[in-house]
């Protein structure tokens, strides 16, 4: 499982749109890179496929390929429902997965 | 396919305390002092931009890292660093602005990670750290970070001159089949182009660094060693006197500019 | 996947010149050799090709979409890049999805955002890769099927002393 680090407002008012940010640390291996020593292509192994979910659907969810950077930064916006979780998945292409989760505390 | 979660505690505990601060207020430090600049200054905006967004910032990545290592007990004695130098220690303040630093017990300069290295053994009895490992560059990059503001501020006095002598004429000296020195660039060239690069006055108060170029952090002596073999010439060892010394140098050629560890540079 | 990435073999002997170093462009990330290899990268696909892949054959209009990039690349490696669509984000009227190409990149299909009403905004700012200077393209489907095409170019330069 990578590092994660995810970051939103200490509260929000309900419906008012706030920035969430987060940062995983990951190579992105694009599989166009060579093994110095042995001569063979190093295989493609990125995260593809990220998903924030909050109030019980996916509220926002994006699709890598290996353009993206390695150490992958992903900032998006969120309307304030419900207080309650918001969890994050990043999965990568042998299908492991990394989750974390954060509260949302909504208030008004 | 494997799932591990993280406990919601822990996590919410970390979103807490980061969303208190909404990005490092870049409006504190002197990234210029008299007529010696940052590589800050010589960076696009873009790049500017992730280094001042602490949440952005890859290299916190190994800073979360760090502050875990300084927590955690390792070796034969039972310690971590935390059990003699405090969770919050105020050795921490100021220790990039001041290193590499002359240890009179053993009458040697040494360099932050050589300390590191010397305090584990001796006082944890725990194994050192390599010098470009994950944990070195993460525990480094946690503890110079906490001194992120303060003016870099190196003694050349006293024991240290005949290093400090060594590691300018080390800056000085051409070398390499190219046959440059430090100086032909990072002094007489800072601020032109070398074919696509911009020079910079190769100051070393945001190391250790994130480099583009490196997609990961990476120390100063690996920095020197890519140096030396641009212009051909053989590297030093990581943790080579000649490296130490030069490290005390281009940390004394940087006086006043503000650490800026984890700093962002192609 | 890939494997028609794995056939290629590049000579990195040849992609260096007054450094002279044979390590220096391709020994950090390996992705990005010089130009003048491009040709040795593994199959191009057409941007045509990744673009029709993801909208079919669709007429795009122009407008929209705000895109922020540097117009010269740090490092190829990491670009900044954020966009914003101009949308209400309502149940009725939304941005479902975001396409993003780069042009010449070997695969040029980059990533696909999905936003959904409680977006709130479509706007997201994060990291990419550009092989080379080339443009970097941008593509809106809306909730009521129609699609908008921004297109930016970035300069990204290769080979230097340090990077």
């Amino acid at each position: 499982m990578a590092k994660a680090r995810v970051k939103v407002p200490k509260s929000v008012k309900k419906g008012e749109v706030f920035q969430v940010k987060t940062l995983i640390s990951h190579k992105m291996e694009t599989g166009l890179r060579k093994n110095k020593k042995t001569g063979k292509m190093i295989p493609r192994m990125i995260i593809n496929k990220f998903v924030c979910n909050y109030g019980g659907k996916d509220v926002f969810v994006s699709d890598w390929q290996a353009g993206i950077a390695a150490n992958p930064y992903m900032a998006f916006f969120v309307k304030a429902g419900d207080s309650g979780p918001m969890n994050f998945t990043w999965t990568d292409d042998d299908g492991d997965i990394t989750k974390k989760t954060v509260n949302i505390k909504v208030s008004g | 396919m494997r799932i591990k979660t993280q406990g919601i505690l822990f996590v919410a505990a970390v979103a807490v305390g980061l969303s208190g601060f909404a990005g490092f207020a870049s409006a504190q430090m002197k990234y210029k002092a008299g007529d010696r600049r940052s590589g800050y200054t010589y960076a696009t905006k873009e790049t500017q931009a992730i280094q001042d967004d602490d949440l952005g910032n890859p290299a916190f990545l190994w800073l979360d890292e760090g502050e875990v290592l300084w927590n955690k007990v390792d070796g034969k004695a039972g310690k971590s660093c935390a059990t003699c130098h405090g969770v919050e220690s105020a050795m921490l303040s100021d220790v990039a602005t001041r290193y590499p630093a002359y240890n009179p017990d053993l009458g040697k300069l040494q360099s932050l990670e050589q300390r590191i290295n010397r305090e584990r053994k001796e006082m944890m009895g725990a194994k050192p750290y390599k010098w470009e490992s994950k944990q070195m560059l993460s525990l480094t990059i946690y503890m110079k970070n906490q001194s992120r503001g303060k003016p870099m501020n190196v003694s050349i006095d006293g024991p240290v001159v005949p290093f400090f002598a060594a590691g300018k004429a080390f800056y000085e000296k051409k070398r390499g089949q190219l046959d440059m020195s430090c100086a032909n660039c990072h002094n007489d060239n800072a601020g032109n182009m070398i074919r696509a690069n911009l020079l910079t006055e190769g100051q070393s108060n945001g190391f250790p660094t994130y480099r583009l170029k490196w997609q990961k952090p990476g120390s100063i002596h690996r920095r020197f060693r890519g140096c030396n073999k641009q212009v051909r010439a053989k590297p030093y060892a990581y943790g080579s006197d000649e490296y130490v010394n030069l490290e005390l140098y281009v940390a004394w050629k940087g006086r006043g500019l503000s650490v800026e560890t984890p700093a962002i540079r192609n | 996947m890939s494997e028609k990435f794995m056939t290629q073999k590049y000579r990195r002997r040849d992609v260096l010149a007054m450094a002279g170093t044979g390590v220096v462009a391709v020994a950090g990330i390996g992705l990005f050799p010089g130009s003048a290899q491009a040709k040795h990268f593994p199959r191009h696909i057409p941007v045509a090709q990744a673009i029709k892949e993801k909208i079919g054959d669709k007429p795009t209009k122009s407008g929209r979409i705000t895109i922020e990039l540097p117009q010269i690349a740090e490092n190829g490696n990491t670009v900044p890049m954020g966009f914003e669509v101009d949308s209400p984000m309502t149940e009725s009227d939304y941005v479902k999805a975001v396409h993003i190409f780069a042009d010449q990149n070997p695969n040029p299909d980059v990533a696909t955002y999905r936003f959904t009403p409680q977006s709130g905004k479509a706007k997201i700012s994060t990291r990419m890769r550009l092989l080379k200077t080339q443009n970097v393209i941008a593509i809106a489907e809306m909730s009521d099927g129609s699609l908008y095409l921004t297109k930016t170019p970035v300069k990204v330069t290769i080979g230097g002393c340090g990077g």
